[in-house]
Parts: C-alpha cells; sequence; structure tokens
C-alpha cells in the first residue's frame, strides 16, 4: 500500500503509526513538498490481516523474535510453552551492564501471559541495554512501548 | 485530474517495507533450513489414512540408520507427531536465536503445536471474531513459517513435513520455501482414497514438487482397492512400501532404506 499526493505527483511518505488498542490502526503519511500529511484507518479486520503476515506497519522497531507471530497471537497458548532462562533481576543482581527490573516492574510484567512474557522482557531489557538504561521501571516500559509500538504486547 | 502514476511507478523507498519484511522473513527460513540437506512433505489428499502414524515411524527408521532426521507438524489443528514420537511436554528453550526442538524416539527432532497449546485447546488466535476465515489462512500460514524459520533444526539429513488433510498446508509450504519440496503420498488401498489423493498428487506435480512414491497404508485387512498401484501407474512413481495393519521395526526399515 502507498499513498500519492495527487497534487504534487509526489508518493507520501510514512510518519507515525499508532495502535489505540481497540483492534484498529492509525498510520499517516506526508508529502514530502507540499507536506500534506492523511491518515489511514484501518478497521479491526483489515488491522489483523497484517498482523497475520507478520509485518508491520511502519517497519519493523525491533528485530524478529522467535515465534514471534505465534506468541503475540495465539490465545490458547500453555503457559509452561517456553523456557527463557534467567528471570528478571532486582538490584542485588546487577551486573555487566544488563539493566535490572524495579519492584513495580517486574509486578507489571508478571502480568504479562507467560506464553509471551519472555519475549516482551527481551525486548524491554533489550530497549534498556541500547539506551544505557540502567533499571527498568514502569515508566522505562511505557516510553518503550510508546517508541517501539509494542501496544499489543 | 491528470493521470494518477500506478503502484509500481511510486518506487521512493517505503519505511513501511512491507516487501523487504516479507524478503526477510523468507531469507530467516532459508538460512534456518541451510543445514537440512532434504525436505519431504509427506501428504495426501485424504484424512484418516496414517499420514502421521507413517511420517513418525519413518522418522525413526531413518534416525535408527544414523540419520539426523528432524519432524515438523504441520498438522496445526490437530497436532498428533509428539504422542507418537513418545515426547512428553517440557518448556522448549528459548534465545533470541531461536527455539530448540523436543527430542523423541530414536533422537528424532521435533516440533509441534501440541507442544505449545495448553492440553486439549483448540488452536486459537486473537482478533475479530466475525469473518475470522479471512485473516485465519494467513495467521496458520505464518505459524508455519515461524515453525520453519525460528526453530534450531541444526544440521539435519532429512526434515519430514507431517501435512495435514487437503492442499492448503502444501501451497502454503511451497510459498514459504520458495521451492515446492518433495512428496511423499501416503495413501489406503480404497478407491474413495485414491480419487482423493489423486488431486493432491496432481496439485504437487502442477506446482513442481518432485514425487517420492506412494506409501500404501493399512493394507491387508478391511479395505479393498489398488489404490497403491493405481495412482503409481498414473504418476509414473514406485509403490515405496505397504503397510500392513500391524507392521514391524522391519517393515519401517524397508521404507527407510528407500529414502
Amino acid at each position: 500500500m502507498k499513498f500519492l499526493c495527487v497534487e504534487c505527483d509526489k508518493q507520501m511518505a510514512f510518519e507515525e503509526r499508532q495502535l489505540p488498542g481497540d483492534g484498529t490502526l492509525a498510520a499517516t503519511f506526508k508529502c514530502p513538498t507540499c507536506g500534506r500529511v492523511v491518515a489511514m484507518l484501518t478497521n479491526p479486520m483489515e488491522t489483523q490481516l497484517v498482523s497475520s503476515l507478520g509485518v508491520e506497519i511502519g517497519g519493523r522497531t525491533v528485530p524478529a523474535q522467535p515465534l514471534e507471530t505465534v506468541r503475540k497471537m495465539v490465545s490458547t497458548g500453555r503457559e509452561d510453552a517456553f523456557d527463557e532462562g534467567d528471570e528478571p533481576r532486582g538490584h542485588a543482581a546487577a551486573s555487566n551492564g544488563t539493566p535490572t527490573w524495579s519492584a513495580d516492574a517486574q509486578e507489571r510484567l508478571a502480568r504479562v501471559p507467560n506464553f509471551v512474557r519472555g519475549m516482551v522482557k527481551r525486548i524491554y531489557a533489550d530497549y534498556a541495554k541500547e539506551r544505557g538504561i540502567a533499571e527498568i521501571t514502569p515508566a522505562v516500559m511505557d516510553t518503550a512501548r510508546s517508541e517501539l509500538g509494542l501496544e499489543g504486547m | 485530474m491528470p493521470p494518477i502514476r500506478t503502484y509500481h511507478e511510486l518506487t521512493d523507498a517505503d519505511r513501511s517495507g512491507l516487501p523487504e519484511q516479507i524478503g526477510a522473513q523468507r531469507k530467516r527460513v532459508a538460512e534456518r533450513l541451510a543445514g537440512v540437506r532434504r525436505v519431504i512433505a509427506v501428504m495426501s489428499g485424504k484424512g484418516g489414512v496414517g499420514k502421521s502414524y507413517v511420517t513418525a515411524h519413518l522418522a525413526r527408521a531413518l534416525a535408527r540408520s544414523k540419520r539426523a532426521v528432524g519432524v515438523l507438524d504441520a498438522d496445526l489443528n490437530g497436532p498428533t507427531i509428539p504422542r507418537l514420537l513418545g515426547i512428553e511436554h517440557a518448556p522448549r528453550p528459548t534465545s533470541p536465536n531461536g527455539i530448540e526442538p523436543a527430542r523423541g524416539a530414536d533422537g528424532v527432532t521435533c516440533i509441534s503445536m501440541a507442544l505449545l497449546l495448553e492440553d486439549g485447546a483448540p488452536l486459537a488466535f486473537k482478533g475479530p471474531a466475525a469473518e475470522s476465515f479471512v485473516w485465519r489462512g494467513a495467521m496458520e500460514a505464518s505459524a508455519l513459517r515461524e515453525l520453519l524459520g525460528d526453530v534450531m533444526w541444526g544440521s539435519l539429513d532429512t526434515l519430514l513435513l507431517d501435512l495435514p488433510p487437503g492442499m492448503q498446508r502444501y501451497i502454503e509450504l511451497c510459498d514459504i520455501l520458495g521451492a515446492p519440496p518433495a512428496v511423499l503420498t501416503v495413501t489406503i488401498p480404497t478407491p474413495e482414497a485414491r480419487d482423493a489423493v489423486r488431486r493432491a498428487m496432481r496439485a504437487a506435480v502442477d506446482r513442481g514438487s518432485q514425487l517420492l512414491g506412494i506409501i500404501e497404508n493399512m493394507t491387508g485387512h478391511g479395505f479393498e482397492g489398488t489404490a497403491g498401484d493405481d495412482l503409481a501407474k498414473e504418476f509414473g512413481v514406485p509403490v515405496l512400501a505397504r503397510i500392513p495393519w500391524h507392521p514391524t521395526p522391519d517393515s519401517w526399515s524397508a521404507l527407510g532404506a528407500q529414502l
């Protein structure tokens, strides 16, 4: 799918993606010549169709994770399907530049279904590590969700 | 209004890069299967002919002959391979690089939705329930792609794919692999099975798959007919094995020796 500014005869460039959480998606595109911005709004069916292909409008913000679509989209996955290794660590275990998790962040992470939790944990940890964030807090998680477009996780 | 340029005439770099994302998915599958000497789809146009049973025992026979064998249970909605390979559930070790397959009888490695789903639960997806047929097929194809590309298969002589009845999963597989896999066809002797299996074999030929041969299963009691011979003659392929109701390990070894 592409958008053309008919007046300028210019291909519009992707600007921003928003996932309001109701199954819909909003993506904005801007004409590089006149600056006109249009929003593409998809209904839940259309959004789902894109998700089912394992692609992301606006491009990937994080590397593809193992069994990402299965883990994000299957609703009957077993709690103990995956063994991700270590659990989130608190202050006492901090070392090697690996970010630690505040108690609040650990509590919030624990509410994520286990089927997808390990993947979500790794994405947040990588986000923090790349930015030199020592401790993952709920605020860091909110920022990451927004920046990385993880509203569905 | 001036003529509007077509989709293909708009060639500016696209940040979404959806074709590139699809390309990356295919590359991931190709890289993961680079250590696999051959991929064989075990299929039939007919349900209930014993595809999974044949797949599991063929895999074991190949493994007993010192070949590294994996099985991908591509029957996402009715997975049975883990049970046939004697695999008990255990959390699959997972790292950023991928998921470790389970290991079953005779060292056969395996991945299956049966290892990932709640006991007794159907494969269900999040998403709008109305008209879910619109997206469900694509979702299952994505799951199949991930089972191929995200499982650490390692170096294998043979990766067997146990397909569900019908043609849909085979077609998805051709698209995901980028080339049609070799095909082993399973039938039972009856004319009803023959007619259904014929359609599947024709589809495989049309897609360019190499037909390795036919396995006629459940022979000797109850099922009358000559489906194996009829299909072999029609498609110019061998009947690799006639598997009796109560096969012995030798039955499977003889089949494995031909592959």
